[in-house]
């Protein structure tokens, strides 16, 4: 079924109790053109681009818990492209637009808000660090706008401007059409929109073995019987590593734990997403008032999905030191994720060394954003076998090779970028 | 919070502490195979359960030690001074 006003109005008109299922949950065939490993949004997507764009339908989605409920439903929400190398900008860009279309394309309104992602200037060398990306933004087609500490004060009263501020704000960067995008919606949107070109989704059903025979890919071990495949799509995010190492690889990448934590809910208050690097802060309002909050990881190995307290009093303090206001809000929820922390911070969209064996991967702490261009390059890498120029430079030889693509310059620390 | 046993000062806050990562990698010969250098330097084997960390207690003696920690859980399972081997440890887990 299309959903339009007019679907809407003759549903109200049942008392909502006739929508058909977005999604079937089939039992699994014994064996699919393809498998993608993962029901996050990267996997999904995939899914959904290899069957609108590359008439690959006679595939299988299989997802060890339920679609969603890893990083893509615990994830800050936030969409950007303010990278400064080229190949993260030309990405991450790639994506936006993608964003800018994905309701209309899917027919699922994911509710991207292009509310603006402020990146504040504390320092001088903030202030060099802000203009040098944001001038090679610029350079890349990518919308970068440099605010003042007064336009800042005006567009944002509640923050703290006034220069004797424990963080003196020098002003900042804005990307106008970054924002957030509603996490769930983009989990069912492209599921639906998957299931509806034939893709089998198969929730409960966690990967165990991959198998190879006569050096290639053959299919995936399951609790549900093996099913044969020629080719296999990891998307597995802060379970990469040992995905991969089923196929006996192992990763330039750490599985670690990032926290996020909501307010309660309150009447409008921020419409602009902050975020500090100075600091180590991020936040934003939902559109349910909760004021939605981050900072770093716990810097240490973790697949707990929960991380400890150290960091939410650190995200608390920091808060409380841009929004003073803030501070009579109770903290309602706090949580965690595993992320897949590579050795550069950049992500490893790519063809393997094992045929019929492909990842998207790598997501660190930002891979959100990138959910429809992963699907979309992880897509046309299965389907062709081989990348796209907008994923070219995201291989896993690349840190063997020494062409890392270190945003931050801070070398190989899983932890550091 | 974790409590982490430091093996100079006994068991601490763990914001008195700063993870080193993984401490089972091996540093290779100065002439060894570019491929046993980019092992070293990039490859790790992530486990899901019982792994071995540098620490340093930053915020205390300053001294650099090894812990098992289950990545699972965040129990912690032994430590050890930096030239000890953590599984003689009395009462280590792995
Ligand atoms: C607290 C937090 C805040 C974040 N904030 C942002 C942000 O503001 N902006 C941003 O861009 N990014 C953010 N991220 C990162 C972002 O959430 C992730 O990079 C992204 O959602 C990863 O999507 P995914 O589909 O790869 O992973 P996931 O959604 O984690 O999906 C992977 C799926 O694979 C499944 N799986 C694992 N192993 C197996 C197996 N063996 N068999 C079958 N299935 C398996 C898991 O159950 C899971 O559902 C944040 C992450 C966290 C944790
Ligand atoms: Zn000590």
């Amino acid at each position: 079924m299309r959903y339009s006003i007019f679907s809407l109005a003759r549903n109200a008109l049942r008392h909502h109790e006739n929508w058909p299922l977005a999604w079937r949950s089939p039992a699994p065939k014994k064996c699919y053109d393809a498998v993608i490993i993962g029901g996050g949004g990267h996997g999904l997507a995939t899914a959904y681009y290899l069957a609108r764009d590359h008439a690959m339908t006679n595939i299988a989605v299989l997802e060890k818990g339920w679609l969603g409920g890893g990083n893509t439903g615990r994830n800050t929400t936030i969409v950007r492209s303010n990278y400064h190398l080229d190949p993260n900008a030309h990405f991450y860009e790639f994506s936006l637009k993608l964003w800018e279309g994905l309701s209309q394309d899917l027919n699922f309104n994911v509710m991207y808000s292009a509310r603006g992602v402020l990146n504040l200037v504390h320092s001088p060398a903030d202030m060099d660090a802000a203009m040098r990306r944001g001038n090679a933004m610029r350079l890349n087609g990518i919308d970068a706008e440099f605010l003042s500490r007064d336009e800042i004060a005006r567009r944002i009263p509640n923050l703290e401007c006034s220069a004797d501020a424990r963080f003196p704000i020098l002003g900042g960067m804005l990307q106008p059409r970054g924002g957030t995008v509603r996490h769930d919606a983009v989990a069912w949107g492209y599921a639906r929109a998957a299931d509806a070109l034939g893709v089998d989704i198969i929730q409960q059903c966690e990967v165990t073995g991959i198998r190879i025979e006569r050096g290639a890919v053959a299919g995936v071990d399951t609790p549900l019987g093996f099913i044969g495949t020629p080719k296999i799509g990891i998307a597995v995010a802060g379970h990469s590593g040992h995905v991969a190492a089923m196929a006996g690889l192992e990763l330039p990448i750490e599985s670690h734990v990032l926290q996020a934590m909501v307010s309660e809910a309150v009447r409008p208050v921020l419409d602009t997403v902050v975020t500090s690097g100075a600091v180590h802060f991020y936040i934003s309002q939902s559109d349910k008032g909760e004021l939605v909050m981050g900072g770093d990881l716990d810097f240490y190995n973790s697949y707990a999905q929960r991380g400890n307290l150290p960091i939410v009093e650190h995200v608390a303090a920091a808060c409380l030191a841009l929004f003073p206001s803030f501070g009579r809000l109770r903290l309602m929820r706090t949580w965690g994720g595993t992320v897949d922390m590579t050795m550069d911070g950049s992500p490893i969209i790519a063809k393997l060394p094992v045929p019929g064996l492909y990842m998207t991967g790598g997501w660190c702490y930002g891979g959100f954003k990138a959910t429809p261009a992963s699907g979309w390059l992880h897509a046309h890498t299965i389907a062709h076998d081989e990348p796209h120029s907008l994923n070219a430079a995201f291989t896993l030889e690349r840190f063997e090779q020494g062409a890392m693509i270190d945003e931050k310059g801070a070398g190989p620390y899983a932890w550091a970028h | 919070m974790l409590l982490i046993p430091c093996p100079w000062c006994g068991p601490r806050n763990q914001i008195e502490f700063t993870c080193g990562g993984d401490a089972t990698v091996q540093r290779p010969a100065n002439d060894a195979p570019i491929a046993a250098w980019f092992a070293y330097v990039y490859l790790r084997d992530n486990p899901n359960g019982p792994h071995d960390e540098l620490w340093l207690h930053s915020g205390g003696c300053r001294s650099w030690f090894k812990l098992r920690r289950d990545t699972r859980t965040h129990d912690i399972l032994a430590s050890a001074r930096i030239d000890d081997d953590l599984a003689t440890i009395a009462g280590a887990r792995k």
